[in-house]
C-alpha cells in the first residue's frame, strides 16, 4: 500500500505522536507545581491510542508504507499490551515523579517505539523502532541524576546497548548482502529461492539472536540486567521488565517466522539453510532461566533479586519458542500478560514501600505482615504467581507453557523447567518468610495511602481473577496469532 | 575496478577491531568509540552490498539512517557519561562497582 492510503491504518502512532509534541508544548506553559497535570495528559493520550490501536483488532492484514509495516492482530495484541504497561507505569510513577513532567513524555515516546516495533516489516525499520525505544530507556535509567547508582544504571545500559545493536546492524548487513532486500518478506523468498552459504547465515542469525536477546535480556547477553534494575528508579525498572521486553519479544518472534521459518509449512524451522534453530534456541533457554534462577538465590537487594527473576522469566518463555507452533506463541502471548500485572504488582509494592522501609533490601521487609497486612499479603500473592503455584495467574502461564513443548516431546527441556520452579520458590518463599516469620519486638504499623492501596488492587485482582478465569484471554492470544498460520 | 571482496575485508577488519575495543578500553569514551567503529563497518557492508547486489538504493538509505541514529546514540551517552564524570570525577568503567556484592 502506498504511503499516503497506509496513514489512515497508522492512526494509534499519528495520534501518539501528535499528543507527544502537544504535550510539550502544554508542559512548558504550566506552572511548576502544577507539572503533574503533564502526567494526567500522558495518561489520556496513551488511553486513546490504546482504543484506537484496539480497533484494528480485527482488520485484515495489511502492508503499509510500501512494505516497511506490517498491521495484523499480532501487532495489534503487543500494542494494546504495551499501550497497558505505559499507563500502569505512569499510575506507578506518580507519587514519585510530580515535578519532572518530561519523564511522562520520555514515557511516551518509548511507547511510540514500541508500537513501531512489533510492526516491523523491514530490517531498517528494525533497526529504527528498537533504538527509540533503546536510546529513551538509557535516559530514563538515569533519570536520578544525582543518585550514583542511577548514573552507573544509565552509564552501562548504554554501553552494552550501544555495542549489542552494532553488532545486529552488522548481521543485518550480511543478511542484506546476501539476499539483496531489506524487506523481511522479500528475504524469505530470497532464502527459499537461492542455495546460500549456510555459515554466512549462520553468523548473519547468531548476531541477530545476540541484538535481540540484549533486548530480551536473554543469557549470555543478559550482564547488564541486574545493574541496571538495581540502580534505575523502581517504576523504570518495572517498566523495562514488561513494556520494551514484551515488544522485544514480539519482533523476535516476528523475526523467527518471517524469515527463518518456511514459508509453506511455517511450523518448521529453516528451508533450505541448516542452522538448527530448535536446538540453539533450547540450549539458550535452559542456560537462561537456569542462571537467572540460580543468580537470584543470594540476592540481598529486592530489585536485584527480581532483576534476575526476570532473565528466569524469559528463559520460561523462550522455552515455548522452541516448538515454534500456535499453541507455543499462544502461550507466550498468554505469560507475557500475567507477567504484566505480577511483576508490576511486586514492583509497585517496592516502590510503595521504599520509602516507609528506608531500604530496598529484602532484610527490610521483616515483619510488614504485622506492620501492614494488605501490603504483605498482596506481595506474598505476587511471589506464589511468580513461582506459578495454583491457584494464581502465574501458573496458569506456567501450564499452558509447558503443554507446548511436551506436546512436542521436549520432555528434557520441560523437566529442566520444573526443576527450576522449584529453585525459584527458595528465593520467592525466602521474601514471604521474611514479611510473616520474622517479626520484630514492637510493630510499628505503616498507614499506607488511598491511592496506593487502590493501585495495589488494581493489579492484585488480574493476578487473581486470571487464575480462575482465563479463557477470553487465551482465545483472544489465540486469535492474535492465528494469521500467521493461515487461518 | 575493486572488488566487493575488498570492502567486505576491510568493515570486517573495522567491525573486529570495534570489538576488542569495546572489550579493552577502560575508558567510557574509548568504549563509545568502539561502538562507532561498528556502526561505521556496518555501513560500509550496506553501501558496498547495495552498490554490487542490489538492483535498489535499500542499503544505501539503511547506511544514512544508521549515521542518524549513531549521532543521537553518542549524543545521549556523552550526556549520560557527562554526568557520570561530574559525579565521581572519572569515567573509567572498571571502577563502576557501587552495585557488587
Amino acid at each position: 500500500m502506498n504511503n499516503l492510503n497506509s496513514l489512515q491504518y497508522f492512526l494509534p502512532e499519528l495520534f501518539l505522536s501528535a499528543s507527544i509534541l502537544i504535550i510539550i508544548i502544554v508542559d512548558l506553559l504550566l506552572k511548576k507545581d502544577k507539572k503533574i497535570i503533564t502526567a494526567y495528559l500522558s495518561v489520556l493520550a496513551v488511553l486513546v491510542a490504546f482504543f484506537l490501536a484496539y480497533r484494528q483488532y480485527n482488520y485484515a492484514f495489511t502492508s503499509l508504507f510500501e512494505g516497511m509495516i506490517v498491521l495484523d492482530s499480532f501487532a495489534v495484541y503487543f500494542k494494546v499490551l504495551t499501550a497497558l504497561s505505559t499507563i500502569i507505569v505512569i499510575f506507578i510513577s506518580m507519587p514519585a515523579f510530580r515535578r519532572h513532567s518530561e519523564y511522562y513524555i520520555l514515557l511516551l515516546v518509548v511507547t511510540l517505539g514500541m508500537f513501531l516495533m512489533v510492526e516491523v516489516n523491514d530490517l531498517l525499520m528494525i533497526i529504527i523502532a528498537m533504538e527509540m525505544v533503546g536510546i529513551i530507556s538509557y535516559v530514563l535509567a538515569g533519570f536520578n541524576k544525582f543518585n550514583m547508582k542511577s548514573n552507573e544504571a544509565s552509564l552501562k545500559y548504554v554501553l552494552y546497548g550501544a555495542a549489542s545493536t552494532g553488532v545486529m546492524a552488522f548481521g543485518f548487513s550480511y543478511i542484506y548482502g546476501l539476499t539483496g532486500h531489506t524487506n523481511l518478506f522479500a528475504i524469505q523468498q530470497a532464502i527459499v529461492g537461492h542455495s546460500l552459504q549456510p555459515l554466512p547465515v549462520f553468523i548473519a542469525f547468531v548476531m541477530v539472536v545476540a541484538g535481540l536477546g540484549y533486548k530480551i535480556a536473554m543469557v549470555p547477553f543478559h550482564f547488564w540486567v541486574p545493574d541496571v534494575y538495581e540502580g534505575a528508579p523502581t517504576p523504570i525498572t518495572a517498566f523495562l521488565s514488561v513494556g520494551p521486553k514484551a515488544a522485544g519479544i514480539a519482533l523476535f518472534i516476528r523475526f523467527l517466522i518471517t524469515v527463518v521459518a518456511h514459508p509453506a509449512s511455517q511450523t518448521t524451522f529453516i528451508q533450505n539453510v541448516q542452522i538448527q534453530a530448535p536446538l540453539l534456541l533450547a540450549v539458550l533457554a535452559v542456560v537462561t532461566m537456569t542462571l537467572g534462577n540460580v543468580s537470584a538465590l543470594g540476592q540481598k537487594n529486592i530489585k536485584r533479586m527480581l532483576g534476575y527473576s526476570a532473565i528466569a522469566h524469559v528463559g520460561y518463555m523462550m522455552m515455548a519458542l522452541v516448538v515454534f507452533n500456535t499453541r507455543g506463541f499462544t502461550a507466550i502471548m498468554f505469560y507475557m500478560v500475567v507477567y504484566m500485572f505480577m511483576n508490576f504488582g511486586a514492583f509497585w509494592v517496592v516502590q510503595s514501600m521504599t520509602p516507609h522501609l528506608g531500604s530496598e533490601d529484602i532484610s527490610a521487609y521483616k515483619g510488614l505482615g504485622y506492620r501492614h497486612p494488605l501490603t504483605a499479603v498482596a506481595m506474598a500473592v505476587f511471589m506464589l504467581s511468580l513461582t506459578g503455584i495454583p491457584p494464581f495467574a502465574g501458573f496458569i502461564g506456567k501450564v499452558y507453557l509447558f503443554a507446548a513443548i511436551i506436546k512436542q516431546n521436549w520432555y528434557t527441556l520441560a523437566v529442566i523447567g520444573v526443576i527450576n520452579g522449584v529453585i525459584s520458590l527458595y528465593y520467592y518463599a525466602y521474601v514471604i518468610k521474611v514479611m510473616f516469620l520474622d517479626r520484630d519486638e514492637e510493630i510499628k504499623a505503616i498507614s499506607v495511602p488511598l491511592y496506593d492501596r487502590v493501585l495495589l488492587w488494581l493489579l492484585l485482582i488480574p493476578v487473581l481473577a486470571l487464575g480462575v478465569y482465563w479463557g477470553p484471554l487465551i482465545d483472544l492470544a489465540h486469535n492474535s496469532i492465528g494469521f500467521f498460520f493461515g487461518n | 575496478m575493486i572488488q566487493l571482496e575488498s570492502y567486505l575485508i576491510i568493515s570486517a577488519i573495522v567491525f573486529v577491531l570495534g570489538i576488542f575495543t569495546i572489550l579493552y578500553k577502560k575508558n567510557a569514551v574509548g568504549i563509545l568509540m568502539g561502538v562507532e567503529l561498528i556502526l561505521n563497518s556496518v555501513n560500509l557492508n550496506f553501501i558496498a552490498f547495495a552498490r554490487y547486489i542490489d538492483t535498489y538504493i535499500n542499503g544505501q538509505l539503511v547506511a544514512i539512517f544508521i549515521i542518524i541514529l549513531a549521532a543521537s546514540e553518542a549524543a545521549v551517552a556523552l550526556a549520560i557519561i557527562l554526568n557520570m564524570y561530574r559525579d565521581r570525577r572519572s569515567v573509567d568503567v572498571t571502577k563502576m562497582d557501587e552495585m557488587k556484592n
